[in-house]
């Protein structure tokens, strides 16, 4: 960084945000490269947050490792255990019951609900609305009692096992996941009237942080910063696990490829997740939670990989199993590193002051992008 | 025609406003609708959901007897080496040696509340607890014995 300084002839200034900032989410670090206000490039370094988990997984075995992936995306740590649960399932090709497959699915939404409200309330207050962020926590900790109740925990369940869920639903989860459909088939329209509709936040974000399809896919985005750009990309259609070929959901694309596409993908996406729902939630058959597995799990020799759509885009684990207990290799696709390195493309050319705004509709999660 | 449009904007935009802010002005007069726990005085009647993974604990019978026949199943379950079990050799009655747990040692600073070693427990000796409140002075309190003092296994189980 000195030597790009002591080079710089041409009076551009470089400033460093985070890795202690509020508007990164987290410890990103992004060393700007400014001509005014103009962004020259953006440089995100990482590593301060990197417990490398890849290599820890290495030494657990196959029913241990789950805990550790809700640690990396930790708002969509549902999805993240269940791709390990599939990955396990599929290498030693267990058979899920289909209660399990169901509660599976409706866990998943739910938790994909609650990150995109998040995500929705993070983002109003990076453009300086504050009220939006308590307006999306309350939708949120009710889904947060409702996984409370059934798993145990708020954030980082570790519900999935392999051979389907730990536990069978709370009596009460039927009741209370309807409870909040109703909650939030109430509150969605504050939603568009505080932030959609709102002509500041339209303002900024039309037209900012433009990047094409081709450009989207050729650093690897995916998820709603892709389906922004008009590409079908949804893992869940494409390459569809567990039940999800038998539902009835619909894809959510936009066209213009800019920050309020992206924010307007998710936004529908939380009403297909709530279309999903509405769909299983009085059609949980009854049965086994559990499908009975050997007390070691080993995964015969060989390559395995699984794709799961998560919040933020495609996650997936690849593993290479040498046939013992735990796994000789195993990687990471995580959605997040592949929409950061997007994030320069974007920002070259425009304003400092939208920076923000675009990171905020790439939904970063710092220890997703640095494991 | 550019100055109706730019008036037209104009008025948009201060609609778009006013309807935003008639969300403020709703919740400031409707406060049944807010759901604000005031938690550090609601201690007394804070409930939290039977299942909710606080801390691993080992339920005692008013003979100051457990279930825990000291198998180790928890602690090879456990992916972060949380638990430790210390094992001695009981005389019983007849003379015979019989293992028994001496302690059962659990670090509350490494465990990561992931129910593994409740599922592998085979004899249901140890269970989650609804505490939350883990905050302590010195790192040192957060290592426990589960087991009482002077406590042996029930009759029975095995």
């Amino acid at each position: 960084m000195v030597e790009e300084l002591g080079s710089n002839t041409e009076g551009d200034l470089i400033i460093n945000v985070g890795p202690q900032h509020p508007a990164t989410h987290g410890v990103l670090h992004l060393v700007i490269t400014l001509n005014g206000e103009t962004i020259k490039k953006v440089e995100p370094h990482l590593g301060y947050i990197h417990r490398s988990i890849e290599k820890m997984c290495e030494s657990l075995t196959y029913r241990q490792f789950i805990y550790v992936t809700s640690r990396m995306d930790y708002l969509s740590s549902h999805i993240n255990n269940h791709a390990c649960a599939l990955i396990v399932e599929k290498g030693m090709q267990i058979e899920v019951p289909p209660r399990a497959q169901v509660i599976r699915v409706l866990m998943d939404e739910l938790t994909r609900i609650a990150s995109h409200e998040l995500w929705w309330g993070a983002m109003a207050m990076d453009l300086g609305a504050f009220t939006p962020f308590f307006h999306a926590f309350r939708e949120r900790e009710a889904i947060n009692e409702i996984m409370e109740e059934t798993c145990g925990a708020r954030l980082t369940m570790n519900y999935m096992v392999p051979g389907g869920v730990l536990e069978d639903l709370h009596p009460d989860f039927q009741r209370k996941v309807k409870e909040f459909i109703t909650l939030y088939k109430r509150k969605i329209a504050e939603y568009d009237d505080m932030v959609t509709g709102n002509i500041i936040f339209q303002n900024r974000m039309k037209g900012v942080g433009v990047i094409s399809a081709a450009d989207a896919i050729s650093y690897g985005c995916s998820g709603p910063t892709l389906r922004g750009c008009g590409v079908s990309c949804d893992i869940r259609k494409i390459y569809p696990y567990e039940l999800y070929d038998k539902i009835e959901f619909d894809e959510v694309l936009e066209t213009a490829g800019d920050s309020f596409a992206r924010y307007m993908v998710r936004i529908r996406e939380m009403n297909q997740s709530i279309r999903i729902i509405e769909q299983l939630i009085d059609n949980i058959p009854e049965g086994d939670v559990q499908a009975k597995t050997k007390a070691v799990l080993k995964l015969p020799k060989g390559e395995f990989y699984q794709r799961v759509e998560t919040a933020r885009g495609e996650f997936g684990i690849f593993i290479v199993s040498e046939g013992g207990t735990n796994p000789y290799r195993i990687k990471f696709r995580s959605p997040g590193f592949s929409n950061l390195s997007a994030l320069d493309h974007m920002a070259r050319g425009s304003k400092i002051g939208d920076l923000v705004a675009m990171m905020g509709t790439l939904d970063l999660v710092i220890p997703d992008i640095d494991r | 025609m550019f100055i109706v449009n730019y008036i037209k904007d104009v008025f948009t935009a201060l609609k778009s406003l006013a309807i935003g802010l008639r969300r403020t002005l709703f919740y400031f007069t409707h406060h049944n609708e807010i759901i604000t726990e005031q938690y550090p005085d609601n201690r007394a009647t804070l409930r939290l959901a039977d299942r909710f993974k606080g801390e691993v604990v080992m339920p005692h019978d008013a003979n100051n007897e457990h279930r825990c026949t000291g198998c180790t199943a928890c602690e090879l379950a456990c992916p972060n080496g949380t638990i430790k079990v210390v094992t001695k050799f009981d005389i019983t009655p007849e003379g015979k040696k019989k293992k028994a747990i001496d302690k059962l040692v659990y670090h509350l600073e490494l465990c990561t509340m992931c129910n593994l070693c409740i599922t592998a427990c085979p004899s249901d000796a140890i269970k989650m607890a609804q505490t939350f409140e883990h905050s302590v002075y010195d790192r040192s309190q957060f290592t426990k014995v589960l087991n009482n003092e002077g406590s042996k296994i029930m009759e029975g189980v095995e």
